[in-house]
């Protein structure tokens, strides 16, 4: 996948949720977000961007990042 | 002349309490207000007539509905007048039929016997027969006929003919242009026996301000306005009731057949949706249906570079079966997904998402709804606790305050504008959210009270200042708050909508509209009583298109503007089955009725039923597929009925993502711009073709029933049952009714539909279930769905896309009455009289600063890519906003339009796109290559 792509769209999520004025909440809602749209291929990929140091992406974005659990290891991809 | 075999009841129904009376000694109870033609017509004893009909109001012009009422004088027209407690009426005595046959004679020498094309279809002719007249002692010199005589016929409008020597000047076309349709074109000119119809200036009707919608033509008691397509087909044998396949308004059609064809459209008189109205479109653009561009037979390649060869059903699923299996054995099973459409039935859309889930054995299946009204799904969902509107159509009659936004329903919904529009007359308060000037801002007998005519892209902003506004000066409806939602989100939501940054002053800098516009538009929706909003792809085809749906629901549930007729939040869907598409388990991370694939319980229901373990981590969108085929991880797709190349953005990414699959299965009944990079074709099924059901803009069900055998053989579900089969997956329906079964099986909010109750109720409006037998008009009354509403943060955030020196004009997409979405279907009709190209619409003071002309060709180029178009200048755009439509494939439009997308769901922001526009001479080189039919390039791998 292209990995711009995925961080600019982790970034449009936590451009939304940025407006909750509580930041734990913000972060939250965007793991929760990503957690149940992306396709386990695209959240491995960003999670893996995030641990070579995440460029690119918002502080909400990396924060929830860190908190979502790698998906699943499947033998279909 | 209305649809074979039905009653016409002479004038409209009322509501008022029982009066009883009696007709022709027979013991009669109606409602007060009812006429008391319509009164004998229930009662079985129709009254002749020639100027009635009971889609118009009562005009008592013709003189052949006289009655006698006992203890009154004189013989009243029962059309105009209505019935009372009591009251004796005579239908038929010799003294009427005198003074009857009087009328009609005269009315003969204005038109003689077996002078219409089609006498059968003539009222006149045949309400002359039954009194027994031949010919008139009237006719001859100094009569209208004589006068009129010679004209004419005016047969400039591709479906119809006007013959003004037929015509008998009852008015009831020209009352049909104003109150069916609303569009006036129609009017009586001169005075006396000089009286005749004219359209617009007297002009030809192709050139007059009619929009061909036919209402004038079914009112048209003679033949003198008349389909062209009846004049020599003669009666039909049959007449099947059935659902229009264009726009999300779902109209109720009934077809009538003659010798094996469709010979005239007609709209149902009964239709919930439509009221018996019908557009250009769904009444007479269906010949595309039967055009010689329709594939009929299945074909293969191995590389989208070979010629393609056709092949049986079999060969071709068999192909398609192996190399879906080939590519899955290599890349894993997650390696291919599908696609579902929107102008597919529900019930074929339900099958191809359980094909991929179960016989592909991935949650990689997404619908064409991606690009369009995922971001309502999402928002509403999440505000309200359902994935739709929450009105019926009718609701708009109780409305007072109508605020459109992002919709043009004049020509995307032409038959709910009509609706609309009604109500506008009536007296209901108009306020318009839309960059361009839309038709309905002013048109004739209305005037948007506010227009609001932001920069594309900053709806946000708006809704927010329109929230500022109700917030601030008290306008909330803090009670219905308190009672229905959820304190905490309310509490945070009006801190942030009071902050002065987000005041219509602070706006008015990024939206460009003027804060006291703002300010006036929020305090009339905010009083409504009743104020009901109605939204299209305007709102949602943004980068922040889930966040302005939740910014509506917002300010429909802080101004109690849901949970009753007359107000509510309403998607106006473009597609006629974008609701059913979405009901029905297409998006790849949930089951029908909107259940997350990771809900153990749901997805153990699916799992019993299909027998086959489904996965529980969400699949692939569509934007995600062509990422995946980009990096070889995804290399197998299966679409029903979508024009990915043509419809989605930024045409290079997808053609190259295209062209990287291994296989690329399309079925669809022409050889669109996507089959150019598919291995594997299946000639699909027109709605005129198959059983199903589709569901409108109002969560409406309706049938669609079959009127002609398949023309490849095999109608779309049975497509997709094979092709299931071939992969070793078994499905054994023999009918879709048994579909509809089993999606009721699994559906929650479908428990309770049948093929036999639709064809018991007409249509049914989910949810229905064993609350709700007979459906849900009208949605959240008491209560929302998710128990209490929620407010959401809806902060304005720009879009990336920004103007430059090097594009400084904003693009924004629409479409025209006459085409409909890629035109696949309307560009094979007549409805190109009207309609032939896209043009790009250009403000005069942009044009004049490029020395562009009006007729121009002119290259736009944006940060994706290039096209060439023609220009129109016109100031319903604003300086600095273009705009085209997207209904021809040569035009490239989306060549433009970039990979921007909603935040939450990836709908293609379609809406902003920065451009610059210069005069050119020729084509684009894409266009030229197009135009040279130079096959696609295979990527590399």
């Amino acid at each position: 996948m292209n990995i711009e792509r995925l961080v600019a769209m982790a970034n449009d999520i936590a451009a939304f949720f940025d407006a909750e004025p509580d930041k734990a909440v913000a972060a939250e809602g965007v793991r929760f977000h990503i957690a149940r749209f992306w396709d386990p291929r695209m959240r491995r990929e960003i999670i893996a961007h995030v641990q070579a140091g995440a460029e690119g992406m918002s502080a909400t974005a990396v924060t929830a990042i860190k908190a979502l659990s790698p998906p699943p290891n499947s033998s279909n991809q | 002349m209305y649809a074979k075999g039905y009653h016409d009841l002479g004038t409209p129904g009322s509501t008022g309490g029982a009066v009883t009376l009696e007709v022709d000694g027979a013991t009669v109870t109606v409602p007060a207000g009812t006429s008391i033609m319509r009164a004998a017509a229930l009662a079985g004893g129709d009254i002749p007539k020639l100027c009635a009909t009971d889609t118009l109001k009562a005009f008592g012009s013709c003189r052949v509905c006289l009655v006698e009422i006992e203890g009154r004088k004189g013989f009243p027209a029962s059309c105009t007048t209505e019935v009372a407690a009591g009251m004796k009426v005579r239908t038929h005595s010799e003294a009427l039929a005198k003074l009857r046959r009087g009328v009609l004679e005269l009315y003969v020498s204005e038109h003689p016997m077996g002078s219409c094309p089609d006498s059968s279809r003539c009222d006149l002719e045949h309400l002359a027969r039954e009194h027994g007249i031949g010919e008139s002692r009237f006719a001859g010199p100094a009569t209208a006929r004589d006068l009129h005589t010679h004209e004419p016929v005016d047969a400039s409008n591709p479906y119809f003919r006007f013959d003004n020597d037929l015509c008998i000047v009852c008015s009831r076309c020209v009352r049909a242009c104003e109150e069916t349709q609303g569009t006036f074109a129609l009017t009586i000119e001169g005075r006396g026996i000089e009286s005749h119809v004219a359209a617009s200036a007297a002009q030809p009707f192709l050139e007059s301000e009619c929009v061909s919608c036919g209402a004038c033509v079914e009112a048209c008691p003679t033949g003198a306005l008349m389909e062209k397509s009846v004049i020599t087909a003669g009666l039909p044998q049959q007449a099947v009731t059935t659902t229009c396949a264009y726009c999300g308004v779902g109209c109720s059609l009934i077809a009538e057949v003659t010798d094996g064809a469709v010979s005239r459209m007609v709209p149902n008189r009964n239709g919930r949706a439509n009221q018996g109205h019908a557009c250009v479109k769904g009444r007479f653009a269906y010949g595309y249906a039967t055009h010689t561009d329709r594939v009929t037979k299945p074909m293969i390649r191995k590389r989208i570079t070979d010629e393609w060869r056709e092949v049986s059903w079999d060969e071709a699923f068999s192909y398609a079966a192996s190399e879906f299996r080939r590519i899955q054995a290599a890349h894993g099973r997650d390696s291919v997904g599908g696609i579902t459409s929107s102008r597919c039935t529900n019930e074929e859309t339900f099958l191809v998402q359980k094909l991929v889930r179960a016989a592909f054995g991935t949650n990689n299946v997404d619908t064409c709804a991606r690009v369009c009204h995922s971001p309502t799904g999402y928002g509403l969902k999440h505000t309200l606790g359902e994935s739709a509107g929450t009105q019926e159509f009718v609701s708009v009659q109780h409305a007072d305050v109508i605020m459109v936004i992002g919709a043009s329903p004049t020509e995307a919904h032409p038959v709910f504008a009509s609706q609309m529009k009604r109500r506008l007359r009536a007296g209901a308060k108009l306020i318009v959210i839309d960059p361009r000037g839309i038709p309905l801002v002013k048109s004739p007998h209305i005037e948007a009270d506010f227009h609001l005519r932001l920069m594309p892209g900053t709806n946000v902003a708006v809704i927010n200042a329109l929230a500022h506004v109700v917030v601030t000066e008290g306008l909330a409806k803090e009670q219905y708050i308190a009672d229905r939602c959820e304190k905490a989100s309310y509490e945070t939501w009006k801190k942030f909508v009071a902050d002065p940054v987000n005041s219509p002053e602070a706006m008015e800098k990024i939206s460009g509209v003027p804060a006291e516009t703002i300010r006036g538009a929020a305090r009339l929706y905010a009083a409504g009583p009743n104020s009901a909003i109605y939204y299209g792809l305007g709102v949602t085809e943004h980068s922040q298109g889930t966040t302005m749906v939740m910014g509506i629901a917002n300010l429909a549930m802080a101004t109690g503007n849901l949970g009753r007729e007359g107000v509510g939040v309403s998607p106006l869907r473009g597609q006629n089955n974008v609701q059913g598409s979405c009901d029905m388990g297409s998006f790849p991370h949930e089951f029908s009725g909107y259940r997350h694939v990771s809900d153990d319980a749901t997805r153990s229901l699916f799992e019993s039923m299909w027998k086959v373990q489904l996965g529980s981590e969400p699949g692939l969108r569509i934007p995600n597929m062509f990422e995946a085929a980009l990096d070889g991880s995804f290399r197998g797709m299966y679409i029903q009925g979508e024009d990915l190349a043509q419809s989605d953005p930024n045409t290079s990414h997808v053609t190259a993502a295209l062209s990287a699959l291994e296989c690329l299965v399309i079925q669809d009944i022409f050889h669109n711009e996507t089959a150019r990079f598919a291995h594997v074709f299946l000639p699909g099924s027109s709605f005129l073709e198959k059983d199903g059901t589709f569901t409108n803009a109002e969560r409406r069900i309706s049938r669609v029933r079959k009127v002609i055998e398949p023309l490849a053989g095999l109608a779309d579900w049975e497509v997709t049952v094979r092709l299931s089969n071939a992969l070793g997956y078994p499905m054994n329906y023999t009918h879709p009714s048994q579909i509809m079964d089993e999606i009721a099986a699994l559906t929650p909010t479908f428990t309770g539909v049948s093929y036999e109750k639709l064809d018991r109720l007409g249509s049914i409006q989910w949810p229905c279930n064993e609350k709700t037998p007979e459906g849900t008009p009208t949605m959240h009354i008491g209560s929302f769905v998710r128990g209490k509403g929620k407010f959401y943060v809806t902060a304005y955030v720009p879009t990336n896309e920004r103007t430059s020196s090097r594009y400084p004009l904003l693009l924004t997409t629409g479409r025209v009455l006459t085409q409909y979405n890629v035109g696949a279907q309307t560009r094979r009709t007549a409805n190109m009289a009207w309609h032939s190209e896209d043009r790009l619409e250009l403000h005069p003071h942009d044009a004049e600063a490029r020395g562009i002309e009006h007729g121009d060709w002119v290259g736009v180029t944006s940060r994706a890519g290039d096209t060439v178009l023609r220009v129109e200048i016109t100031d319903k755009v604003a300086p600095g906003v273009v705009y085209t439509t997207f209904h021809f494939p040569e035009s490239g439009a989306n060549l433009i339009t970039t990979d921007n997308s909603d935040w939450a769901t990836n709908c293609p922001e379609y809406k902003v796109t920065a451009v610059q526009v210069v005069k050119v001479a020729q084509p684009s080189a894409w266009q030229q290559r197009r135009q040279a039919k130079i096959p696609a390039e295979p990527a590399s791998s």
